[in-house]
């Protein structure tokens, strides 16, 4: 198949799904819909990493832009959406809402259109459009389940990212006017026209955007101190919505951020793009360890932990270098897929017990032992222990860091990581070991569809985690180089 | 429209709009009545829909034209009407715990305005236009970004955040009409999805009244701390 023909598979089968949903209604029949598009929408993302040969494609008066960047965020929005989508059959019935049921896959449905389609954007407004698109999505998936706290959620995460993103629209449109002094006053705004005229644009605009695009779409994505909305967001909405924020959208609005450093490096503005990508990275582990040390509610201490991976991967783009950029991407991957796999075991506890308190579960590993399993290996992964994928791409991130301007960063990221490594576990070690002293007790079962899509996140993750296949590194390597010149 | 070429009376008719407008958001943070928010920001629009015709008046884009009409209906007449609706509904008018009396935000502002002065003479210098109407442009642009994240601070009502909010996009589309009014696309689809923005937040404040009755003061937020 042609790569135009996938792409329009992966944005129809969505798009289709969300229609459909609308129009049959009923709660069985929209979960088998939301499934059946998640499915196709995989099986169009992944031959696309291997159709790439070298070039980037353009498509629709090139609007839309396929290189291996894009591509590879793509697949990982689409293995989310997927695992999620099968998850969300599972969790959804626990909630006794079957009759707005099909509103929630519709709006899922759409939430992954958007997250599958804002990559692929080549013109920087229309991108800004989409990542606004996303928002306006999922704030209705966060205040889903209707209670204050998930409409306080909804409100400061509409209202804080909305702010922050208005920002990045302005750091957007004085990059337009930088770039017209270069290229008149009308043209396509494309990255590859914006990374063209970059050299010649005036540095101190081109700075003073940069970072306002960086502040603007890092609020997006997380990065401290503009992460206020995320814990919320991600504590508050049901747990397949988490995993979808977590694992695709953060990624989605990261990959903007890359670009923007690509015009950037090509401007030859020297470390300053660099450095405040790394300071952000850094401050988001910082804050990520101190609230995952004193943590008490379960989704919670997931979503800081998002904030902290989007540091590392912050990290490892501000490091720059083959090395860098491609742990960074490796990172995306690896994070996306064991993070699904965080939520929903959080999800799985959090209905079980019927709280989000760790301290009110206890004993988690005797009453459900396979999914207490698959959710603990998950959490020895996602605090970068091997053989895990996160492991590896931590690894190369800080081998990528050790010159001598971000040494300092590096040091900072390897205790914090320990810090992290050492509160995470200890609360796995309360809800595992701790004698369950009475009530509650788990009240809800747990079906095949609860623990599949877990199977199918840890799997990966292990054959990541020993196996960096050689075509991979290739690949990721090959963004590294077409992303920019590389910094010495 | 080079810049440096642009007529004098095209120039001070700019300058005129970009200070109306700018004057108009400082209307919005001097007063605390909801309803004065809602007619500043009703008439900033139709100001900023007028510059869009000059500009595309005196630079010869005539795709401003339609850029004009929309402003005017969208911003200038349907958001304010909808906003109108949802005050009409609530039961309340004005901000009631002020965090920062008016008079004090007017101070406050005033500075944000000379911070965003110093900014624009310094990006305006590097291309030799600091005679031009380029500076007024970036600092009303920079300054009305500035005053909507400070109205976003220091009020609390649902209302004022909304428009706080539009105040931050009205900067930047006052801006980008005298910077780049060769970039209309763009343009012409902000103005729709900000539409969408506020229908988003209406639909969340909606369900947000559904379950707390009464209180629409983001004081009352705090159950998700830590």
């Amino acid at each position: 198949m042609s790569p135009s023909a996938l792409l329009v598979g992966l944005a129809l089968a969505p798009l289709a799904a969300v229609a459909g949903c609308l129009i049959v209604r009923g709660p069985r029949a929209a979960e088998a819909i939301n499934l059946a598009a998640s499915v196709v929408s995989f099986g169009c993302a992944l031959p696309l990493p291997f159709l790439i040969d070298g070039q980037a494609s353009l498509f629709w008066d090139d609007y839309i832009i396929l290189d291996r960047a894009s591509a590879w965020v793509i697949l990982c929005s689409a293995i989310v959406y997927l695992l999620a989508s099968i998850y969300s059959v599972g969790y959804m019935r626990l909630l006794d809402e079957d009759d707005r049921l099909f509103r929630f896959y519709a709006l899922f449905a759409g939430f992954g259109l958007t997250t599958l389609v804002a990559p692929l954007m080549n013109n920087i407004g229309v991108y800004w459009i989409a990542i606004e698109l996303t928002t306006l999505v999922s704030t209705f998936l966060v205040a889903f389940e209707r209670v204050a706290e998930s409409m306080e959620a909804a409100w400061k995460y509409i209202m804080v990212v909305s702010a922050g993103i208005s920002l990045a629209l302005l750091g957007t449109v004085l990059f337009y006017w930088a770039g017209s002094f270069v290229l008149g006053p009308t043209y396509m705004m494309s990255w590859a026209a914006l990374t063209a005229a970059a050299p010649k644009m005036n540095p101190v605009l081109t700075i003073l955007s940069f970072l306002l695009v960086l502040v603007g779409y890092g609020t997006k994505v997380g990065l401290a101190p503009m992460h206020s909305w995320l814990p919320d967001a991600h504590s508050e909405s049901p747990a397949p919505v988490s995993a979808m924020l977590s694992g695709a959208l953060l990624n989605t609005a990261m990959i903007g951020i890359v670009r923007f450093l690509g015009i950037a490096r090509a401007a030859e503005l020297g470390q300053l793009p660099a450095m405040a990508l790394v300071v952000f990275g850094a401050a988001s582990l910082l804050i990520g360890a101190l609230f995952i040390v004193r943590q008490e509610g379960i989704k919670r201490l997931m979503a800081y932990s998002s904030i902290e991976h989007m540091g590392v991967v912050a990290l490892g783009f501000g490091f720059g270098g083959p090395l860098g950029i491609a742990g960074a991407f490796y990172h995306m991957l690896n994070h996306s897929l064991n993070k699904s796999l965080m939520f929903f075991g959080a999800g799985n506890m959090m209905r079980a017990y019927g709280t989000k308190e760790i301290a009110q579960i206890a004993g988690v590993g005797r009453r459900f032992p396979t999914s207490a399993a698959l959710w603990l290996a998950g959490a020895v992964a996602i605090t970068g222990a091997p053989p895990f994928g996160l492991f590896l791409s931590e690894f190369t991130i800080m081998r990528a860091g050790l010159k001598p301007s971000f040494a300092w960063a590096v040091f900072v990221m390897a205790i914090l990581l320990v810090v992290i490594f050492i509160g995470f576990l200890n609360h796995f070690r309360s809800m595992y070991y701790r004698p369950a002293n009475g009530p509650p007790v788990p009240t809800k079962k747990l079906t095949a569809w609860c623990t599949a899509p877990m199977w199918l996140a840890l799997a990966p993750l292990l054959i990541l985690g020993v196996w960096w296949p050689a075509g991979i590194w290739n690949y990721l390597t090959a963004i590294a180089h077409s992303l920019a010149p590389v910094l010495p | 429209m080079p810049i440096q070429t642009l007529s004098p009376l095209a120039s001070s008719l700019f300058g005129l709009l970009a200070i109306a407008s700018l004057l108009l958001s400082f209307v919005m943070l001097g007063s605390r009545w909801l309803k004065n928010y809602l007619y500043a920001f009703a008439a900033e629009s139709w100001v900023i829909a007028a510059l869009s015709a000059a500009v595309g008046y005196y630079g010869g884009y005539s795709e401003l034209y339609l850029i004009a009409a929309l402003t005017l209906l969208f911003r200038g007449l349907l958001l304010p009407y909808l906003i109108w609706r949802i005050i009409q509904r609530l039961a309340v008018d004005r901000e009631i715990h002020v965090i920062l009396q008016p008079s004090s935000s007017l101070v406050v502002g005033a500075l944000f305005v000379m911070f965003a002065l110093a900014v624009s003479y310094r990006v305006a210098a590097v291309f030799h236009l600091e005679l031009t109407v380029v500076v007024l442009a970036l600092t009303v642009m920079l300054s009305m970004k500035l005053i909507g994240f400070l109205m976003l601070a220091v009020r609390h009502e649902a209302i004022s955040q909304i428009l706080g909010l539009l105040v931050l996009e009205n900067g930047i589309f006052l801006g980008s009409q005298i910077l780049v009014p060769g970039m209309p696309l763009l343009i012409e689809l902000v103005i729709l999805f900000d539409l969408l923005i506020v229908v988003a937040c209406f639909g969340v404040l909606v369900g947000y009244l559904v379950t707390h009755v009464g209180t629409t003061s983001s004081l009352e937020l705090k159950r998700l701390v830590g």
